[in-house]
Formats: C-alpha cells, structure tokens, sequence
C-alpha cells in the first residue's frame, strides 16, 4: 500500500479562467499575470477536518433549519443529494459541504440584496452537512427562484444553489453551483458560461432523480462533486515531512 | 483507438458570488442561524508561540478595495504541525489552523487573530519559512485564488523559502511579505493584496 502523495495537476481548461469578459465583475478582479505552479508541500496536502460536534444534525434541512416551529420554507421542496468523490472515482468521506440559495422568489436573505422579491421568514437559505463514510450527502430545500442582476441591462440568473467542498487537502477547496436539468436560462448564463467547454458545464447540472423522489413529499435532484483526485507516490520521490 | 481512462474529471469551479457570506458567515449577512459559525477562531486560547494580528485589504484593478471578498486561512501551529493526520506531530487542543476572514463591507479592511506558525519542512529540500496560506473567493472571481503570506521579520528564514525563491522575479516575492509593527501592545501585520496592476500579488497553481 503505497501513501497517497500529491494532488493532480488541476485542468485550468477545465475552469473558468480568471477574466471573462461577459461576467462583467471578473474584468477588473482577475490576475494579470500566469500563477506560479507549485508543487504540493505539506500545507497544500493537508487541510482543516471538521466533526459531528460542529455541526448540528438540522443544519442540512434548509425546508426547517430557519423555520418558527411548526412552520415550513414556501416553494417547491427539492432534495439535493449526491456523493463527493475524487478524480479517482473514490468517495471523499467526512468532509463538510455548505450550501446557500436564493428562496423561491429569487431573494436572498443578505443586507446587501435589495431585489423585489419578497424574503421568506422562514427561511434562511443556507444548509451544511458532513459527507457519510460513502462520500454520500443530502439537503432537503426549497428550489430557488431566478433572479435579474447588473451584468447586461436584461441578465438573469438561472436557478442555483452555492456549494462549497472542503476534501482533505487545501488544494482541493472549492466553491461551485448547481443549476436544474431543463432550466432555459442555463444556456444564457453569463457566469456558467465563464465555464469554455460544454461537458463542463453539464457537470454542474442536476439532473432530475425521480428514484429519489419522496412520493407526495418532495422532489430530487441529483448533484455528484468532484476534487481532484492523488497520485500514488510508489514511482516518485516521497515527500518529505509526511 | 487506445483504451479510455477512467478519471473523473474535477468539478468546474464558479465564483462564489456577492452573497457567500449566506453561506459560511451568515452572521455578516444579517441572520443568526447556526448554533456556531465555524472559522472565527483559528489558534484557539492553548496555542503557543506569538499571538498576532494580520490585517489588509483585497483590492481590484481600480485601486478599489473589495468589499464583498472571503479569505481563509490554513497554518501550522508554532511548532510547524498543522492539525490533520498527515503532518506529523500532535498540535495545541482547540487549534484548528484554519479561519474565515470578512471584510468591513464599508472599508474592505479585514483582519483575523491567530499565532505565528512556526516553519515547516519543504517538498524534497530545505525548510519553508512560517506562512499562512490564503485562499480568496468573491464576486468576479471565477474560481478561488491561493496565495501565501510570509513574515517580515523572516529575513533568514524566506531567504531559504523553497516556494518564495521559486517565483522568477525577486520584486514580485515582495507581494507576499506581510509589514509587521506594534500598535497597542500588540503586533500587528499587514498584508494588502493586489488582484491586479503595479505590484500584484503573487498567486499560485497549487
């Protein structure tokens, strides 16, 4: 058994790249210049561990986490739930996923959104849970609303929900979001469209679980994460210090 | 034909918008929802070493400071352990390493309180000098940036620093070199960091 070693090169084409003209915002917050490419060190390989005792078991049901008692989110109610997995195709147990949304009208509940829409008071809007030992995980929710924002005169956001994925090391950090299967304001989407390759973009697409469907309840969308996946260093010099 | 591979391929990253703090500080965004926020304390009471303050601002192309941006942070300990199972050694109890940093969403000054970490060891050779790593996301950003901050009164120490002496052009590493001082008994460094234009600061492909 060999020790996993460092983490894969990440596919930069793969990715937005950091200035994409039609998201306006990114013109002037993307670097200039190339990044400098590191080779991982033991502070890229390692990474923050979250526990149980962080978290509390409601905090993955979006439907009740913000609701007076008795009280639910209004909107059409949707389970999120996929697997964490790495490039590798191993499940990536144990790590903290955190998701926000807009509620069902569209609107955050932040200071500084001022949309029309109206807030939903029993609603919060954001959910976080640990991945089981299959790298499974689940949110109950409601399914947000589309919303209009300054980018062009007309752009609209697609329906979506902010995810954000630790793993084990900081160099598999990320931040994504998931849209809906069938969504006609996918294909207009200034921000998914930073993303240049097509499959991509279809990774970031939920698509409708009518197995995982609760009957009279709720409906399920199924959203699979990837990070990146470690060489083994059977072949290659052992880093040292680990 | 040749036979197909069968890695998956990594997720696409997208930026995590003008509302994050919904998310993972939905303190800042005006709501109280969780029994505890995760990130606001990084060193914990039991850590040894320097208690510090790092303080800065993100700013844009403009010259603008960036209001809506989140940083984390991830270190070692004094010692140079970072709390995980693959970096040898046991850390203080309570020490996480790792912090969630805001912006004052009217200045886009922000600052977080941790201990000095302590050196680590390199990838093949040498030692690295004490850093922290950061980790930017906000509006516009289309996926997280990584940096690294290093000490200024580390003169020996980032001489030798494997990572510092990779980045070609000596006036560029200065980027990534924290200003320490004292204000109120306490030390303090700053540590702005330039998306883009003159002295932008270094960003890496980890």
């Amino acid at each position: 058994m060999s020790t996993p070693g460092e983490y894969y090169q990440r596919d930069r084409t793969w990715h937005p790249p950091a200035l994409t003209r039609n998201y306006k915002t990114s013109v002037s917050r993307s670097p200039q210049y190339a990044l400098i490419s590191l080779q991982n060190s033991v502070g890229e390989i390692t990474g923050p561990v979250f526990g149980h005792g962080d978290i509390d078991p409601l905090d993955n049901d979006l439907l009740l986490n913000y609701a007076q008692p008795g009280e639910s989110a209004i909107g059409e109610r949707i389970i999120v739930h996929g697997r964490v997995l790495d490039e590798n195709g191993h499940p990536v147990p144990n790590t903290l996923v955190e998701a926000w949304q807009a509620n069902a009208g569209g609107r955050y509940r932040h200071k500084k959104d001022t949309y029309l829409a109206p807030i939903d008071a029993n609603f919060g809007g954001c959910g976080r849970t640990l991945t089981d030992e299959n790298g499974y995980y689940y949110f109950r929710t409601v399914k947000p609303g589309a919303y209009p924002w300054r980018n062009g005169v007309n752009d609209w956001r697609p329906a979506h929900v902010h995810m954000s994925i630790f793993g084990s090391g900081f160099a598999q950090r990320l931040i994504t979001q998931c849209y809906f299967e069938g969504d006609p304001l996918i294909a207009r989407c200034p921000i998914i469209n930073t993303i240049p390759d097509r499959a991509a973009q279809g990774q970031l697409i939920a698509a409708l679980d009518m197995n995982a469907t609760i009957p009279l309840d709720s409906i399920a969308y199924k959203f699979d994460i990837v990070l990146r996946g470690r060489r083994s260093t059977l072949f290659e010099n052992r880093l040292e210090g680990n | 034909m040749t036979q197909e591979l069968s890695y998956l391929k990594e997720t696409p990253s997208q930026t995590a918008g003008p509302y994050v703090h919904i998310g993972l500080a939905p303190g800042a965004a005006g709501f109280d929802i969780y029994k505890e926020e995760l990130g606001w304390e990084i060193a914990g009471p039991n850590a040894g070493g320097e208690r510090i303050r790092v303080e800065g601002v993100v700013v844009d192309g403009i010259g603008s400071p960036i209001k809506d941006v989140l940083l984390e942070a991830w270190q070692a300990n004094s010692e140079g352990i970072y709390p995980h199972p693959e970096s040898a050694g046991d850390v203080e109890e309570d020490f996480r390493g790792w912090g969630r940093v805001i912006t004052d969403f009217e200045t886009g000054e922000w600052a977080f309180e941790s201990v000095k970490p302590g050196r680590t060891r390199g990838r093949n050779v040498g030692m690295q000098a004490p850093h922290i790593h950061l980790w930017l996301v906000a509006r516009g950003i289309n996926i997280g940036l990584h940096t690294r901050m290093y000490f200024e009164d580390e003169p020996e120490a980032n001489a030798e620093d494997p990572v510092l002496n990779i980045v070609e052009w000596e006036r560029r590493r200065s980027t990534l070199i924290a200003k320490r001082s004292e204000r109120a008994e306490k030390i303090v460094y700053r540590f702005d960091i330039k998306l883009q234009g003159e002295d932008e600061t270094v960003f890496f492909d980890v």
